[in-house]
């Protein structure tokens, strides 16, 4: 069990910055060059910085999980790492082949399954990659189904097929499961962690849930208020081994998200992070 | 239940009752010389003219002369309709310059432009079809540009962070998620375009439905007059059947039909 973690300080832009720095060079997962990186990236809309002053970098192969509370910025950044989001000569490194699964599947409904996990695709077996992109992910029955025909969790499933079959070096997963029922849920988290280990994309994934951040990440980065507050790299393996070291860690992520604004009621980091689960 | 009051509630509900007890009071009304054959025919009357006239082949010209007309007018205008559709909606430029000179042309009424259009184009057949095809370019510009510019964001945001070029965005997303609305606006200007046919056909016409009506009006032929209103109905309810099958086959993605 080896866990980082940098005592969150609010607001002190230099320690800030250092805790940005700490991750990167000294994680032991970093080896190859980073597919992604950020340096001092700041995202405005109008008067209103989203983001200010962040550094973030991501292994290949490196599965990151972004957790914050509603406008923390999450979305921003990871909309901006999907290439949706002008970057306005800011130094931003991200790989050429990236796809992104948002938290509503956006399928095309006038394409049956298959087209829309072959969509854009120019090679000529298409259909094929498809059929075996909806096989892996347990789809294979239904190639020929109109998308609002699918329940949501097979709608989710048919988007991660058509991210993979992309087989890109970055997987953005903008709260996926968020509206997932729990059951789902696990067996969504189970899903994601499979193709992971075969595909191996470095994957970001966003979420407020503390307890699947915690099931899925090699690194949790802590995100408030457009700057990242905390990070924690688990390398307990997933699964019985990480149970162990899963309750300090989650009190500790609920306290970092719960210490950044005071005046904060206290029930409502429960309510919005701490949500029952089987 | 006895098989009277049965008769009696299955009648109560039956929608063809009204029209055909209106047929009959209206035979019996003919028949008795209530009404005078000038002022309205008797049903029967009609159905014989009918039958007369479609035997002769007296009708069927007629009526083929006007569809050509409706076709060729409505695929001029219905063209012209999709392409300024296009252009407006998929470019702020293309919507600068097309959209004010569209709400302008909405607020004119085609027919008014009926005496214009024989001064340019004298009594022939162009000023009819060109009337037709005025009229039909609105109704799918309309429907067809709201269609585009009310697509998804969630859906065009999707296909972009796959990696597709806008050609691909747009034929992938913005044209099969405009369809239905381009089906609307169909519909309307298939109906427009056949009433705009009524009056352009008062053109000095040597053939067509509404030749077939001034002559019948000169003669108070009324039983001619109004197989020729039953034509037009025929027309009208033909062209919706013929977008609702459209529909049915493009639109078989849409959960209503999907359930069924």
């Amino acid at each position: 069990m080896n866990l980082l973690r940098e005592p969150a300080p609010r607001k002190d832009p230099a320690v800030d910055a250092r805790l940005n720095h700490f991750t990167s060079p000294a994680a032991p997962a970093v080896t190859s060059e980073p597919v992604v990186s950020l340096r001092d990236f700041t995202r405005r809309f109008g008067d209103n910085t989203i983001i200010s002053g962040l550094n973030l970098q991501i292994a290949a192969g490196e599965f990151v999980i972004l957790l914050g509370r509603s406008g923390s910025g999450k979305t921003t950044l990871l909309r901006t790492l999907a290439g949706l989001d002008p970057v306005e000569g800011q130094d931003v490194t991200i790989p050429g082949s990236r796809a992104v699964v948002f938290q509503d599947a956006r399928l095309l409904p006038w394409k049956k399954v298959w087209r829309n996990v072959a969509l854009g695709l120019k090679r000529g077996n298409a259909r094929q990659l498809a059929e075996e992109a909806l096989q892996e992910v347990g789809l294979g029955h239904r190639l020929e189904a109109w998308p609002l025909t699918l329940s949501g969790g097979e709608a989710q499933r048919v988007a991660l097929a058509r991210a993979l079959v992309r087989e890109p070096q970055l997987l953005l997963l903008d709260e996926p499961f968020a509206a997932l029922d729990a059951l789902t849920r696990l067996r969504m988290h189970e899903l994601v962690l499979s193709l992971w280990r075969r595909h191996r994309p470095a994957v970001l994934m966003v979420t407020h849930d503390v307890d699947e951040a915690i099931a899925l990440a090699d690194r949790i980065v802590l995100l408030d208020g457009g700057k990242i507050v905390a990070q924690e790299r688990i390398t307990a393996a997933r699964g019985p081994e990480r149970a162990t070291v899963a309750a300090p860690l989650r009190k500790r992520l609920l306290d970092a998200l719960g210490g950044v604004v005071e005046e904060r009621p206290a029930g409502e980091i429960v309510a919005l992070h701490a949500g029952a689960r089987p | 239940m006895s098989p009277f009051t049965r008769l009696a509630r299955s009648l109560g509900t039956a929608r063809w009752l009204s029209p055909l007890l209106l047929l009959a009071v209206l035979e019996a009304g003919s028949r008795s010389g209530l009404i005078p054959e000038r002022t309205l025919a008797a049903p029967s009357q009609v159905l014989a003219t009918l039958w007369a006239m479609t035997a002769s082949g007296e009708l069927t010209d007629n009526l083929a002369v006007s569809f050509l007309r409706i076709i060729a007018g409505l695929a001029i205008g219905v063209t012209t309709g999709i392409v300024l559709a296009l252009v407006a909606g998929l470019s702020r430029q293309g919507e600068v310059a097309v959209d004010p000179l569209m709400q302008i042309k909405r607020t004119i009424p085609t027919l008014a432009l009926t005496p214009l259009f024989i001064v340019w184009f004298g009594i022939g057949e162009t000023p009819k079809i060109a009337l037709i095809a005025f009229a039909s370019i609105f109704p799918v510009y309309l429907n067809l540009y709201g269609g585009i510019r009310g697509i998804d964001v969630r859906l065009l945001e999707g296909a972009r962070s796959l990696g597709l070029s806008r050609a691909a965005q747009v034929w992938h997303v913005i044209l099969p998620g405009a369809l239905p609305a381009l089906l609307v606006g169909l519909r309307y200007s298939l109906s427009v375009s056949v009433l705009v046919l009524v009056v352009a056909e008062q053109i000095n016409a040597t053939a067509g439905l509404g030749y077939l009506i001034n002559n019948a009006r000169d003669f108070m032929r009324t039983d001619i007059i109004l197989v020729c209103l039953m034509v037009y109905a025929v027309l009208g309810l033909a062209a919706d059947g013929l977008v609702r099958a459209v529909e049915s086959r493009a639109l078989v993605w849409r959960p209503s039909i999907v359930s069924q």
